[in-house]
């Protein structure tokens, strides 16, 4: 790998993996949450909600980084509070991360929905009579039913959170080992003249991942419809 | 017992209820759209009415102060497309309840999936099954729930004839084994004969009649709801020898009358449901008729004549049935109260 790789960009590869890992992670029970609470109730302010969720999708990443960075920078209002308890995220890995999830979270969150939305309520409503309390309902019918999807939407999530860039180098800056990830070490490389054959090895890494991820989300996708189908 | 008080308004029609459920199999009869499924969904808590005072068994479901959610209520509910669990094998779906609602079920699974016929599909999973196969994993699966009372909601809409026919005989098992108050939603009339000890009858989201099934299947001003060609009576009857032809011969109280196929063991009690239109009048000794079951009846009155000709009531030993004759007929006979006659019945069926 070194071979191929220079040190600095198994560097990018390796923090960009665990910027999306830790992203995803975080972010998931979250996603799930909001998810099944988009597809299943309704209540005041469900379209507000929806909105929120996926304005990251819409708007300029810088925008969506800036916002981040007047919240959870060490002046901003949320970040100066959480400086005082020892958690710092601007220009940090962790920031990277944060910017990463936040990003991804539409993406993660449509997906999830779409497969709880593909649950019969039903079979809910069926459990319900045999004496099971929601929230076990829940676990032992909604999610055990949406689950290829709400796979598929962790790893289409996991994916978009590698190649984010915008909102990234906006929130945290482009430090090398902190918070270059492949994205903004792609970025630098290619603004160095005669950058274009190290950027190249780069270019074909990020591909190579993209399609991988794809490949599998689109393979859990088809286990939510075996799923919905039934066991035989 | 059942109780049951609730309005509610839909867009297209005004539901208005009002009726009680004694022990035993409460039949819930009326045409698609009568607003049936409402009241079991309601009993279930699954559909909130605008108003609703539902009581089982003196324990306050739903009032103005009260709303018990569905998985407190422990009511079983058999749905019309069974909704048995995708991800879940049959014996996984049977003991879904056990697992994760804290049922201790009076019975083990061994007996109810020996009851229903399911024990060789115990390790299979759900979608693969028949119609018939579902339908009865469903009524394992709420009957496994260990429920105070079962909602049957049009469990047969989906089978055919002769699949109805092979569930049934399983229902009136659970009916006699497990003594659970059953409230049994259905359009079919002769599903209804055969389970039910109450009959309420549903139209146009209000009851329309509700009693013991023998006495409303038996009122004449109810033929035209029933339908001219199904509406018919039940008589009781006392299983009695298998004869050397094969038929079996069942004492009721105008006479003996002669069954085929297989029947309870002698001396059981069953029922008989006789449809009017095929109930002959005749004066006098029949002979020379190839008809095998004749009753001696007593003309207990005449309805006015309707589209489908008159409805003549009968009593038979303290019971009433139903006969369906032409005016003409009625005048030629010279039917009044009080006459005494023979009924030729061309088809009788068990009801279970």
């Amino acid at each position: 790998m070194t071979d191929w790789l220079a040190p600095e960009d198994a560097q990018a590869l390796v923090l960009s993996l665990k910027v999306a890992g830790l992203a995803i992670a975080a972010s998931l029970p979250f996603g799930i949450w909001l998810a099944w609470i988009l597809a299943r109730k309704r209540f005041p302010g469900h379209g507000l909600v929806n909105v929120l969720v996926h304005l990251p999708l819409i708007l300029p990443p810088p925008v969506t980084g800036y916002l981040l960075l007047v919240t959870f920078g060490t002046r901003g209002w949320l970040g100066a509070g959480l400086q005082d308890i020892g958690i710092v995220l601007a220009f940090r890995w962790t920031g990277a991360a944060l910017a990463a999830a936040v990003m991804a979270f539409p993406l993660m969150v449509r997906a999830i929905r779409l497969a709880f939305e593909a649950v019969d309520p039903g079979l809910e409503a069926a459990a319900a009579t045999l004496g099971v309390p929601p929230w076990r309902v829940f676990l032992t019918v909604s999610l055990p039913l949406a689950l290829p999807g709400v796979l598929a939407g962790a790893v289409t999530g996991f994916a978009k959170a590698l190649g984010e860039f915008g909102a990234t180098i906006t929130f945290v800056s482009n430090i090398p080992g902190q918070t270059r990830t492949l994205p903004t070490a792609i970025y630098t490389v290619l603004s160095v003249p005669g950058g274009d054959a190290h950027a190249l090895r780069l270019i074909i890494l990020s591909i190579a991942i993209a399609t991988a991820a794809l490949v599998l989300s689109e393979l859990l996708g088809r286990g939510l419809a075996a799923r919905i189908r039934g066991r035989r | 017992m059942i109780e049951i008080a609730l309005t509610h308004r839909f867009s297209g029609v005004t539901l208005d209820f009002d009726f009680t459920a004694p022990p035993g199999v409460t039949a819930l009869f009326g045409h698609s759209g009568a607003g049936k499924s409402s009241v079991g969904l309601a009993l279930a808590g699954l559909f909130r009415p605008d108003r609703a005072r539902i009581i089982l068994g003196g324990r306050v479901l739903q009032d103005k102060a009260h709303f018990v959610p569905p998985h407190r209520r422990r009511i079983g509910v058999v749905f019309q497309e069974a909704r048995l669990f995708p991800h879940l094998s049959v014996r996984q779906n049977l003991t879904y309840a056990a697992r994760h609602g804290g049922a201790r079920p009076r019975t083990d699974l061994a007996e109810v999936a020996d009851l229903l016929g399911i024990t060789p599909l115990l390790d299979r999973g759900t979608t693969a099954l028949s119609g018939g196969e579902r339908a009865r994993v469903a009524i394992g699966r709420a009957v496994m729930s260990d429920p105070v009372a079962l909602i049957l909601d049009e469990p047969f809409a989906a089978l055919d004839a002769p699949r109805r026919a092979e569930i049934l005989p399983f229902l009136q098992g659970l009916r006699d084994r497990f003594d659970l108050p059953m409230l049994y939603i259905s359009h079919a009339l002769s599903e209804v004969a055969q389970l039910a000890t109450t009959l309420v009858v549903v139209e146009a989201g209000r009851v329309l009649a509700q009693g013991p099934a023998g006495a409303i299947l038996s009122d004449p001003a109810l033929v035209p709801v029933f339908g001219s060609s199904e509406a018919g009576a039940l008589l009781s009857a006392r299983v009695g020898a298998r004869e050397a032809d094969g038929l079996t011969r069942v004492e009721t109280a105008g006479g003996p009358v002669f069954l085929p196929g297989d029947l309870p063991p002698a001396g059981s009690p069953i029922r008989l449901r006789i449809r009017a239109q095929d109930v002959m009048l005749a004066l006098g000794e029949v002979r020379g008729i190839s008809a095998l079951n004749l009753l001696q009846a007593r003309v207990e009155s005449l309805s006015p004549e309707g589209e489908a000709g008159q409805i003549v009531v009968l009593t038979v030993g303290k019971e009433r049935i139903l006969a369906r004759v032409t005016r003409r007929s009625a005048q030629a006979l010279g039917l009044h109260p009080g006459l005494g006659l023979r009924a030729i019945l061309k088809t009788v069926a068990l009801a279970g």
